[in-house]
Formats: C-alpha cells, structure tokens, sequence
C-alpha cells in the first residue's frame, strides 16, 4: 500500500487496474457510510418536518421549511431539558466516583505491598462477572431501605465502584518504570504526593479512556434508571425520558419525540468526535494485546 | 496475571526496606541482605494500612451493591410470595426452582432469547468485519469514514428505539411509500416483531462490532498480505486464506462480547413492544421477563431463579473467553 497521496497518483497513471480499484473502494465506502448514516439521517430531517408532511408521499428527503419549534417542544413540554439535566448529574457523578474509587484502589495494587493482595485483586475482578440483571432485584430493596428510591444517590451509588476501571488503571500504573518511583522516594515523595503528581499524570491516556467508557456506559443506561426511579417521575434520565415521550406519541407529535432522540444523541455524538481515540482504547481494552 | 505485578513490585519494596534501614555505618547493600528489622517490620505494616484505606470505597461498594445481592440472590430463589400483596414472603426450599424452569414462561422467554442472539451476533460481526475490511486502507478521508462507521456504538438504545419505531412505522416516512404495507405492523407482528428488535440491535452494535475488527485488522502486519498478493493471491483467496485465521483470536472475541451484550437486551423491547401489545410473548426475551415477573407480578423468587439461569450463562461465555486469552497470552510469551 502507497505511504503516500503523491506516490498513489505516480502509481495510478502507470496501473489503471489500481486506479478503478481506488474507486471501487470509495464507492464501496460511500455506499456502506449512507447505509449506516440513513436511519439518523431520516431521524433528523423527520424531527424539522410539519407532523402532516410526515405522511406525504414520496416522503421529504430535505426539510424544505425546517420546524424548529419542535425542539423548542421536545425541549420545554416534553421535559428534555428536566431529562438531560438528570442524565448528566447522574453521568458527572458516576465518572467522577468512578474514576477516584479506581485510582486509589489500583495505586494500592500497583504500588503497595500488603496481605492478601492478591485474593482482593481477584475479588474486585469477580464483580465484572456478576451482571446487574442479578443485583438489581436486592439492590431496589436496598436503595429504598436507605430511602434512595428516585434520587440521585439511587441513581449513582451502585455504580461508583467499577472493576473493569480498577483492571484498567492498575496496568496503566504497572508501566510507569520503577526507577521513577525511587527517585521519588529519594525525594522525600510520601505515596500521596507520588500517587497525585506522579502515577496519575502518566496514567491520563488509561484515566481519559476510562472516563469515556464510564461516560457512555452511564449515559445510556436503561434497566437500572427505569426500575430505580419507577419510571413515571421526574427524575428520569434522557433514556427513560424518551420512552416517555414516545410511548405517549400520537402521529402529530412523532415530530417532537424524534427531536428529543436527536437531543439525546448530541452528547454523544460530540464525545464520540473529541474522543474517538479513547473510545477505541477501552472498548478494546482484551481484544489486542 | 497479579503475580506479574507483584514481582514487579517487589524491587521497590526492597529500595524501601533499605532506605528505612540507612542507619549509620550500615551500606544500603548491606542492609537490604539482613533480614527484616523492626523498622522494616513497622514499615510494611504501615504500607498495608494505607493499602486497606485506599481499598475501602471499593470494598464497601462491590460488598454492599454486588456481593451481597449476588448471594441474597439464592436466597430469594428459596422463597415464594403469596400471590396478594401485603403477605411475606415463605420458605418453601428448593421446591420452586424445578416448577419454574419448567413453566412454559420461562423456556418461551430463553427460547426467544437465543433466537435474538442467533439472529443478532452473527449479522453484526459479519457486517463489522465487511465494513473493517473495505476500511482497512490508505485512502484520503478514511478517518471520515470511520468516524461514520463507529459511530452507531454511542446510539443508545433508547434513541435507536425511537429512530427506528419511526422507520418502522407503518403510516410514516419510507415503508408506505415503497409499498411495504404488512398488516400487522411488523412491530405487531408475531413473525416479525422479534426481528425487528434484532435489526435495531445489530445496527446499534455494528459500531462496537467494526471497531473490534478495526483493531484486530491492525495487528495483522501489512508485509504479510503485501507478500501474499505479490505472490499472486487474489482478494478473496487473501480475505479466506489469511484475514480471517489471522483474525480469528478477534473474531473469537467479538462474538463472545456481543454474545454477551445480546443475552442482556432490553430496552428495545421495553420501549418498542408495549405490555399490552399483542406479540409481546414472543418478543419475552429473558431480562423483559425478570423485570415483568419481579415488578409486574411481584414474585423476587421466580425472578431470582431466572436471573440465575442468565447469570450461569453469561459465566460460562465469560470463563470460556477468558480461558482462552490466557491460552492466547502463553503463546506470546
């Protein structure tokens, strides 16, 4: 494969049969990007049409009088606004705890020599097999016995903790070389200060691709937020929000639900573009290497 | 994998041991052969300490909110409520387990759960592969495209439930326009309801599932195919004879994740099939199930038995997969 633009120029005018294959992949490419782009593009110009254009046929591939007031509408009488502001408390909460309870239990692993080190580390790791779908029938009894049902503490406690972090960041401060530490120790660094200015700015790639994975996980939570808050409250998040609207939509009003779905998914979309790189990171933290 | 660590951790232990032995007179060296002090001893158990500090929030969070409900979670399973509320719950021991996992409810729901996985993991990871494969060149603009072909792993499934509930619908938009009119609604349909959940989750993990394959492409080094193909091997031998056994570890992977995934599905259901629809017993995959029998029906010990069936699943593809990354580890070591 050409390391270069210009080379695979030179190299096309010499093979023919490299250039038609150059535009056979981005026809290939193009193609597969409109299949996958066409369900949120449809979405969004669906979300800007008059709910009577929503019939007409052949459907308006281009919102030729954009309705904005429907995302006034999703914003302000459909509650998205209330819905959104749950879902990021819960998600600021939940990465923030998340990231503090995974640094400080991986910097007793990486760093601190004690009993039972091990057996603890393969504990922590057990709670990644244990699925939400078993705790989740006593943690509702929990969560009401110490009155959290539908409040925040309800909606983020159970969730502070997180093996898969602990793992992550663990490896990240094993790799930080050893020479570093002594030379910290040599300079009266006690392990608070090697922990703070030391071991979690040469950890920030591994922190930065735990807080995406704990952002997306916690934002498009379903189950728990659903059963936790009753789901008819106003303490939903975006999720069950949406379920809200949508299963109170008539025809008229599918306009306004898919403007809250577009809402929903801006979030995301900016994470996914600031952070791809991250993303990629910890969702294929096991799969290479 | 811990013992790694801890013997990596071991050479700053003895830096440490020899430091707090650096009594005058004594070279490091020297100290760090004798065996442990009392300063040494007062050290490490001053180490230890912080170690359990800094273990606290953990432990308290993993024991309260998932040990402790894991193993209440059997005890549930030997109690039955009385179907009127207000009553407690009784001891009746093993006897519910068997009755349950023989109820029509529950081999229906494991049933429709497989069958949505069956339709979801292959679909998905083969169109995940497809897509990493045609993205697996130097062309200009390929951060865009893959960009676009990530990008369905951020949709939760509540927003691929509203797209697609209104793709699907039968009045609005496409379907009436191409002709495609079924009565029932697909949604409404006991044919096709469970497929169309499935499609709303193979699109929402398509991203997860080129991503995957993005990465393991990677991994497979460029001289190889470029060898292949100069020795005359055409496209699709490559794509057969080389991509997909090098990929395989990969492959593995990716099926036991979305296997994983696909076994826990809900929302879509939740949100797409309502509780009085119709179809709804043959979209009862296993979660809608242990939801509805637990709230619905206010029965924790049917639905403790039935989230312990799913749990020795989901045990099974997680032990299978990790004996065999550790097999894989050996190998490149």
């Amino acid at each position: 494969m050409p390391a270069e633009e210009g080379s695979d120029v030179v190299e096309s005018y010499k093979r023919p049969k490299r250039r038609l294959r150059t535009i056979g992949a981005y026809v290939a490419l193009t193609a597969s990007a409109i299949v996958v782009l066409f369900p949120i593009y449809v979405t969004v110009v669906n979300s800007l049409l008059k709910p009577d254009q929503l019939v007409e046929q052949p459907p308006p591939l281009f919102p030729t009088h954009p309705q904005w007031h429907n995302y006034v509408a999703a914003w302000t009488t459909a509650h998205m606004s209330k819905y959104m502001a749950t879902s990021a408390i819960m998600t600021v909460v939940i990465v923030a705890g998340q990231l503090v309870t995974s640094i400080l239990a991986a910097y007793a692993f990486a760093f601190l020599r004690f009993p039972f080190k091990r057996t603890l580390f393969v504990v922590c790791l057990t709670t990644l097999m244990i699925p939400l779908e078993v705790t989740f029938i006593t943690n509702l009894d929990t969560v009401t016995s110490l009155h959290w049902f539908n409040t925040y503490e309800g909606l983020a406690v159970p969730f502070l903790a997180t093996g898969f972090g602990i793992f992550l960041l663990r490896q990240a401060f094993l790799q930080i070389p050893r020479d570093l530490q002594e030379a910290a120790q040599l300079d009266g660094y006690g392990h608070l200060r090697f922990m703070t200015r030391v071991a979690v700015p040469l950890a920030r790639p591994s922190l930065a691709a735990l807080a995406v994975f704990s952002f997306l996980g916690a934002w498009n939570q379903y189950l728990w937020p659903l059963v936790s808050t009753g789901g008819t409250t106003p303490l939903n998040t975006v999720q069950i929000g949406l379920k809200q609207i949508l299963t109170g939509t008539e025809v008229s009003s599918i306009p306004v639900s898919l403007a809250g779905a577009v809402i929903a998914f801006v979030p995301l979309v900016i994470l996914l573009l600031v952070f791809q790189k991250q993303l990629v990171r910890s969702l294929t933290a096991g799969a290479v290497k | 994998m811990s013992s790694v660590g801890d013997a990596a951790a071991a050479p700053g232990m003895a830096a440490l041991a020899a430091e707090e032995l650096g009594a005058p007179g004594a070279s490091g060296s020297d100290a760090g052969a004798s065996g442990p002090s009392h300063g040494l001893r007062r050290r490490l158990r001053k180490e230890a300490g912080l170690a359990y500090l800094l273990l606290v929030p953990v432990l308290v969070l993993f024991g309260v909110f998932s040990f402790y409900p894991f193993l209440r979670n059997f005890k549930l399973m030997l109690y039955k409520t009385p179907p009127f509320p207000g009553l407690p719950a009784h001891y009746v021991g093993v006897k519910q387990i068997w009755p349950t996992l023989t109820s029509t409810q529950f081999t229906q729901s494991l049933v429709t759960t497989i069958v949505f996985v069956v339709l979801v993991v292959p679909l998905s990871l083969i169109l995940g592969l497809v897509l990493a494969v045609i993205a697996h060149r130097k062309l200009k603009g390929m951060t865009v495209y893959r960009m676009i072909f990530s990008s369905t792993v951020v949709s939760s499934v509540a927003v691929a439930s509203v797209i697609f509930g209104t793709l699907l619908n039968p009045v609005v938009g496409l379907l009436p326009w191409l002709g495609i009119n079924p009565t029932p609604p697909a949604l409404e349909s006991t044919t096709w309801a469970l497929p169309s959940v499935a499609l709303i989750t193979i699109w929402q993990f398509l991203g997860l599932s080129f991503i995957i394959m993005s990465a393991g492409l990677q991994s497979v080094p460029d001289e190889l195919m470029e060898a292949a193909r100069i020795d005359g091997a055409g496209a699709w031998t490559r794509f057969w004879r080389m991509t997909v056994p090098l990929l395989s570890p990969t492959i593995f992977f990716a099926v036991v994740v979305s296997t994983i995934y696909a076994f826990q599905a809900f929302g879509a259901v939740d949100i797409l099939i309502g509780p009085s629809n119709a179809v709804r017993l043959h979209t009862n995959v296993l979660i809608y199930n242990i939801v509805n029998t637990l709230q619905v029906e206010n029965n924790p010990g049917v639905a403790a038995i039935m989230a312990t069936v799913l749990f020795l699943i989901l045990l099974g593809l997680t032990l299978l997969q990790m004996r065999f990354l550790e097999r894989r580890v050996s190998y490149a070591r």
